[in-house]
């Protein structure tokens, strides 16, 4: 079963963060990414830099609609994205638990849906 | 006349021993649970027409587990739909027909545990975890669920489907949780347990006040819980269902008519209860930070143990109130607590705290606000204000019993 864990915090609090500490941060997500490899459990994921850099796009009538930033101003921001491979949501939970920015924001974890030519979950 | 006994034989069969057959199924069935009820409803079913036939079996509850194994398989192959899955699914129960189905009570007693941890797994909204406990591990209908949690039935229903979808698509697993996360999966069991208790102890609607086997039922729970986790909360939670329960002779008279707690017969309580209640909470206060439930079980003890309402040690009872109210800030903790403050302050006291409480939207149609107010009223004397209060209480409660006793207050004070 694979589970998107979609990892969100509050980049203007993040910001805040000293070089080192940020740097702190950002080598454990490389051991974490290296546990869950090692475990089996990692198949894809990365970091985004900040929604200062995001573009949304809209396709109207067959016309591409282009505006600055993130599709909505949240509190917390997506920031990054692991994908798993894990028994049940229970292990997915475990797993993630060991996500480093868990700590500062949040992690939500969504079981992937398969696409098929019919029949298709909602 | 003997097929009329079969058919009273089942039915209390399927009380007694439904839910452990479905919990049983849930996890024969790789945790299915829709798959589980249908194969259940037709095991009882197939009971029907078989036992009137040969007579009912030694052991039925193997019996029913067994056939809606049987069932649940014939009910894949049925299906045409050609869902690959699920013939892969059926073909695999199959070839698992040929295990021996263990039927020792610690087996059952496990499922039923796995059901219990599986409805109130945290990925679920606690609104969920509730509903669906009641429905699956009690086997409440979802009539009396949505009474007993004033929403419209079809938003109950909607919620108990939707609790079940994500099971099935988020594979939330069929399972008791690991040691070391024992402790946080409990605090989402049990509240759902104590509202079991409720449920039991003062229905939802119709006319029994004492539903004696939900009640049993919730205790038998915690008592497992209890055994099963070392957790000074669920000895608080088992300890305030026994307090509670132990009053329970004493609560109504030979028409079921509700008697409040001043003008109970106290020799009728269940001392043996009380003790066990009693010595449970201190055990509980020794482990710790009280937990919600040893707090409101402490207010039980001291209930208990007075001689009477006017010996009550009302002050040691408010302050147990405060403190439950740091920690769980609930509108009805604050109206209960204003009840306290009126036996130890005088009704003044208690009205002034509770018409703080007349605006917050969670009790604007909670009847016992207003027969709490009706009750202040009457102690001061005001009786038009009392009437008044009363008929609104009267208007926002189904329960009979409660009814019967809110109408006879009200004569009482239209005969003066």
């Amino acid at each position: 079963m694979k589970y998107l864990c979609l990892v969100y915090y509050d980049e203007k609090k993040m910001q805040q963060l000293s070089q080192q500490d940020w740097d702190t941060l950002n080598r454990e997500c490389i051991e974490c990414v290296e546990g869950l490899t090692q475990g089996g459990h990692f198949l894809d994921g990365a970091p985004l830099l900040s929604t200062d850099t995001a573009t949304t796009l809209r396709m109207r009538d067959n016309k591409p609609l282009i505006t600055d930033g993130p599709f909505a101003e949240t509190k917390e921001q997506l920031a990054g994205f692991y994908m798993l491979e894990a028994r049940d949501m229970n292990e997915a939970i475990r797993l993630a638990e060991k996500i480093p920015p868990a700590r500062y924001g949040c992690v939500e974890i969504r079981p992937v849906r398969e696409l098929l030519g019919q029949d298709n979950n909602r | 006349m003997k097929s009329l006994s079969v058919e009273q034989r089942i039915t209390t069969i399927y009380t007694n021993e439904s839910r452990r057959v479905l919990a049983t199924l849930i996890r024969l069935l790789q945790g299915n649970f829709d798959l589980a009820e249908e194969a259940m409803q037709d095991a009882f079913v197939a009971a029907l027409a078989q036992w009137q036939r040969d007579g009912v079996p030694d052991n039925p509850r193997a019996w029913l587990i067994s056939t809606g194994r049987f069932k649940a398989i014939d009910r894949i192959r049925k299906n045409t739909s050609q869902d690959h899955h699920l013939q892969a699914f059926a073909h695999t129960l199959s070839a698992e027909l040929a295990t021996e189905l263990p039927d020792d009570d610690d087996a059952i007693e496990d499922d039923r545990l796995r059901l219990i941890f599986t409805c109130c797994h945290p990925s679920l909204a606690m609104e969920a975890r509730i509903a669906l406990t009641l429905r699956e591990v009690c086997g409440l209908t979802t009539e009396a669920i949505a009474a007993a949690f004033l929403v419209p039935v079809p938003t109950l229903a909607q919620r108990i489907v939707r609790a079940k979808n994500k099971i099935r698509d988020a594979v939330i697993p069929y399972d008791v949780p690991e040691p070391e996360q024992l402790p946080k999966r409990l605090e989402a069991v049990l509240p759902v347990i104590y509202l079991v208790f409720n449920e039991g102890y003062s229905a939802s609607s119709g006319g029994k006040v004492v539903q004696r086997d939900l009640s049993a039922e919730a205790i038998r729970l915690g008592r497992l819980l209890s055994d099963l986790l070392p957790h000074a909360d669920a000895d608080g939670l088992l300890a305030l269902m026994l307090l509670h329960d132990a009053r329970r002779a004493g609560r109504t008279n030979a028409n079921g008519d509700l008697i409040p707690l001043e003008e109970q017969d106290r020799s009728l309580w269940n001392r043996a209860q009380i003790r066990e209640g009693c010595e449970l909470v201190v055990q509980a206060l020794k482990a710790g930070p009280p937990g919600i439930y040893t707090l409101q079980a402490s207010i039980a003890a001291v209930h208990a143990e007075a001689p009477s309402a006017k010996e009550t040690d009302w002050a040691e009872i408010t302050g147990l109130y405060d403190i439950l109210l740091r920690i769980n800030p609930s509108p009805v903790v604050q109206l209960n607590r204003a009840a306290a403050l009126a036996m130890r302050d005088g009704p003044e006291a208690g009205l002034e705290a509770i018409d703080k409480l007349m605006g917050l939207k969670n009790l604007k149609h909670y009847y016992l606000l207003y027969a709490a107010r009706a009750d202040l009223f009457r102690r001061m004397g005001l009786s038009q204000e009392a009437t008044c209060c009363y008929q609104q209480a009267l208007d926002l409660t189904q329960q009979e019993p409660e009814r019967r006793f809110l109408q006879q207050r009200l004569s009482t004070l239209q005969n003066n």
